[in-house]
């Protein structure tokens, strides 16, 4: 429930106001000011809490947007792929399963260049049955011209959902943008969230214009023909060529909204934390950084110079910037909370991408891949403690012992 | 060293059978000498439509190397052989696969081979066929195109006739011995079929073509655009609305200038201006929009587009005034109407002898009714090298379907012809 924790600004005088409300809710507000068209639904745990407030926000007036509750996942993004195809400003979502329930019309939608944003409350993949936070589910999609973006408190669900809807709109991108948010840590706590007025909203984000592409009699144009062997490659690579220009529009994008709200991080990418000095630089997406922050604060006040590195985009992936940003590490520790089996070493998702991106660096220091927190298990401060020792014998040995260390598991 | 490339340009679904079990019969006759080879198809084709035209190829090498050599490319780009197994696809093949239309003979080398199976006379065939810039040989094989549906194959004996004049043309690499034993080895052979081929191969007739002979046309032709110049979103622009013509009296949908769809046709429609009722069904329920509308309330079907489908004949309330004729009989796409406007009488004329003997020029995708086959067969209608090929039928499998053995080699012709046997080709 979003509480309105300072008093109403008086009249004329534009600023932001200041609400408790958790991640989920934070998402509907910035839908709100976006002021969506179109939005289908279908419940499932953590994404429903979205929905719910979204629902809310309707029904009290705030908002006037077609609210669709689709027979299923499926039938969810199909039916925004199309609003979007004719011009409405469009929001779906799921999470876990559902995501992968609907992952016939997952694949298309960066084909048809249809800019929708989506909120997945990460959840773990059923069986076993859990509501808990993976990033797998998410991760479904990395390969496909989905971007992929990871939040970690309230006011970056809420900033990133606007921003996420200018970068996807954009018609040098026209792709569109899954927002990952942690289910339980991030989508059901509430936390101080400042939410600017509708006005400044409007100077950041433009209505959408789908142009040439705007499925409309007075566009008469053909969407998705089959095709042969003759065209899928070229089709593939425009999708190549929109998702590279996303780094520069993610970056524009990112100013000026820091140029109309006054706030918001300078790197678009990731947050740095203690990393200028950091001989080992921890990494990892999501809520973990929290407990990662936290059990940082302590180590460093017994000597240890540990940083951290929370990715916020995952694709586009920021090889160039973190690249540079791990150049002076002694050793790196990746956090997963996912599990690729098979993979390389064993590792996670976010530790093979980040032993990718250095393979041709000048500087490669040790890289330990961490599994921890599935299944929303909590990564504690001893799990964190644990992974910096880890590092620091690899930073001190000049290599890893073991390239990925599963962390909090009963052994 | 020495190799073999071959390709069967056919129709797509009513003869896939067919084209594949040509491809497969030059492999297998080949393989009688130790030789290797592959039969595959253009992939590209794989969505095949009801006559869209389409390939299948097989290449046969003395050694596994230099058949991978030419396996290497996804589709041949040079030929020895070219079978045509629709006398209609001489004017030319658009495909799923590839783009414009292509001479039926463009990939042949020099001194390659063309082997087409038809009724017709050479002279007839090469007024459809387009030049080529190097000599090559027409071979004739007298048979009507062999047309079946995607669940039923016409036995009419035309796969091993195809493979017996193979053995004339290319006798180095299928010997008719070698022919012969693939056939009778076959699941679909049979010894009637080994006399089949033997006939073929004694019959078969060819000739040289010279530069100068053949369809002096230049065929349209489309060039893929790069990646950055395609639209985005996998999205193409629809046609544009139409035009009036004549003032605004009449009326022209647009068109697709890039696929034109007609070599896809095996039928036309050949209209009746004077009983017409202007009805507008045919140009309501045409699938491809392909009337124009003429300035006096009449349909004209524009050749360039119509893929001979039938619909227009289907729906027509009018006795013969739409009549679907063998596309082999006429040599250009070029209007009706105007025709008619301009001669009415001569129209007249030429609409009689086109429709004149429906038995002979009229045909259809496969069968039209139970029973057709056997009165094509009694009428002599199919050109069968003089064998009572009926008799063979059902020659697939007929150990398999419990037959008692020889059964169907000795059953009388007319106890066929009553439509009482067995379906032809179960």
């Amino acid at each position: 429930m979003a509480v309105a924790t300072k008093p109403a600004p008086s009249a004329g005088v534009l600023e932001e106001k200041e609400m408790l409300i958790s991640g989920s809710e934070a998402v509907a507000e910035a839908l709100t000011l976006a002021d969506i068209d179109v939005v289908t639904a279908y419940p499932i745990r953590p994404y429903d809490t979205v929905m719910q407030a979204i629902a809310k926000k309707i029904a009290n007036g705030k908002l006037t947007a077609e609210y669709i509750v689709a027979e299923g996942e499926h039938s969810q993004f199909e039916i925004v792929k199309h609003a979007s195809a004719v011009g409405a400003r469009v929001f779906c979502g799921s999470s876990g399963v559902g995501w992968a329930y609907a992952m016939e019309c997952l694949v298309v939608t960066p084909a048809l260049r249809i800019p929708m944003v989506a909120l997945v409350g990460n959840r773990a993949l059923d069986d076993p049955g859990a509501f808990g936070v993976e990033h797998n589910d998410a991760l479904f999609v990395r390969d496909l011209g989905w971007l992929l973006c990871w939040i970690d408190t309230s006011q970056e669900a809420f900033d990133t959902t606007l921003i996420a809807y200018r970068v996807a709109e954009d018609r040098r991108v026209f792709l569109p943008i899954a927002i990952s948010a942690d289910g339980a840590f991030l989508t059901h706590s509430q936390s101080l969230t400042r939410v600017p007025p509708k006005e400044w909203v409007d100077q950041f984000l433009p209505a959408y214009s789908r142009g040439d592409l705007q499925l409309h009699p007075d566009n008469p144009i053909t969407v998705a023909p089959q095709v042969n062997e003759d065209w899928v490659i070229e089709i593939r690579r425009q999708n190549n060529a929109a998702t590279e220009r996303a780094y520069t529009v993610i970056e524009e994008a990112y100013a000026d909204f820091r140029r109309v709200f006054g706030r918001g991080p300078d790197n678009p990418w990731f947050e740095e934390y203690m990393t200028e000095d950091a001989d080992v630089i921890l990494m990892g997406m999501g809520t973990l950084s929290l407990p990662v922050k936290v059990a940082i604060r302590k180590m460093r006040q017994d000597g240890k110079k540990v940083g951290l590195i929370r990715l916020r985009w995952f694709r586009p992936f920021p090889y160039q910037q973190l690249a540079h940003a791990l150049r002076k590490a002694k050793a790196i520790g990746v956090i997963d909370r996912d599990y690729s089996f098979g993979s390389p070493f064993g590792s996670g998702v976010v530790a093979t991408e980040v032993r990718a991106t250095l393979y041709n660096a000048e500087h490669r220091p040790p890289l330990i891949g961490f599994i921890c927190g599935l299944g929303g298990r909590e990564v504690t401060l001893e799990d964190v403690y644990k992974a910096t020792d880890i590092c620091y014998s690899a930073a001190k040995a000049g290599r890893a012992e073991q390239a990925t260390r599963w962390l909090g598991v009963r052994e | 060293m020495a190799h073999l490339i071959t390709e069967v340009v056919y129709r797509g679904i009513f003869q896939k059978n067919l084209a594949s079990r040509i491809t497969r019969g030059i492999v297998l006759s080949a393989r009688k000498a130790g030789r290797w080879g592959i039969a595959f198809g253009r992939y590209g084709d794989s969505p095949q439509r009801n006559g869209v035209p389409a390939k299948d190829f097989a290449i046969v090498a003395d050694t596994k190397e230099e058949l991978e050599q030419h396996m290497a490319r996804y589709e041949p780009k040079e030929l020895h052989v070219t079978i045509c197994v629709d006398d209609t696809l001489t004017k030319g093949v658009e495909s799923w696969a590839w783009y414009g239309l292509q001479p039926l003979n463009r990939l042949l080398l020099p001194d390659g081979h063309l082997l087409v199976t038809s009724t017709q006379r050479p002279a007839d065939l090469l007024r459809d066929i387009h030049k080529k810039d190097a000599v090559y040989n027409l071979w004739i094989l007298r048979g009507k195109a062999s047309f079946s549906g995607l669940w039923v194959y016409k036995e009419d004996h035309i796969e091993v006739r195809v493979l017996g004049a193979l053995a004339k043309i290319a006798p180095q690499f299928l010997t008719l011995d070698a022919v012969c034993q693939a056939i009778r080895e076959a699941e679909w052979g049979s010894d009637l079929k080994v006399e089949s081929a033997r006939k073929a191969y004694e019959r078969i007739q060819g000739r040289p073509v010279p530069i100068t002979e053949g369809n002096p046309e230049t065929p349209y032709s489309f060039e893929l655009p790069r990646w950055w110049e395609m639209r985005e979103g996998v999205s193409i622009p629809s046609l544009p609305i139409g035009k009036p013509i004549e003032g605004g009296k009449g009326y022209r949908p647009e068109r697709s200038q890039v696929f034109k769809k007609f070599s896809s046709r095996t039928m036309r429609p050949v209209i009746d201006f004077e009983t017409c009722v202007k009805c507008t069904l045919c140009w309501l329920q045409c699938p491809d929009s392909c009337f124009d509308v003429m300035p006096d309330g009449l349909y004209d079907a524009n050749m360039e587009s119509c893929c001979g489908c039938g619909v227009c004949e289907a729906v027509c309330p009018v006795h013969n005034c739409i009549t679907m004729v063998n596309e082999a009989v006429f040599e250009d796409n070029a209007s009706q109407w105007e025709m008619w406007r301009r001669d009415k009488d001569a129209y007249k004329v030429w609409l009689a002898e086109k429709i004149r003997d429906k038995a002979h020029t009229v045909r259809s995708h496969g069968f039209r009714y139970r029973g057709q086959y056997e009165e094509e067969l009694a009428a002599g209608e199919l050109e069968l090298g003089g064998l009572p090929v009926t008799e063979g039928i059902p020659g697939e499998n007929a150990a398999e379907k419990g037959l008692p053995p020889g059964a169907h080699m000795h059953q009388s012709s007319t106890s066929i012809v009553t439509g009482v046997a067995e379906a032809p080709g179960a």
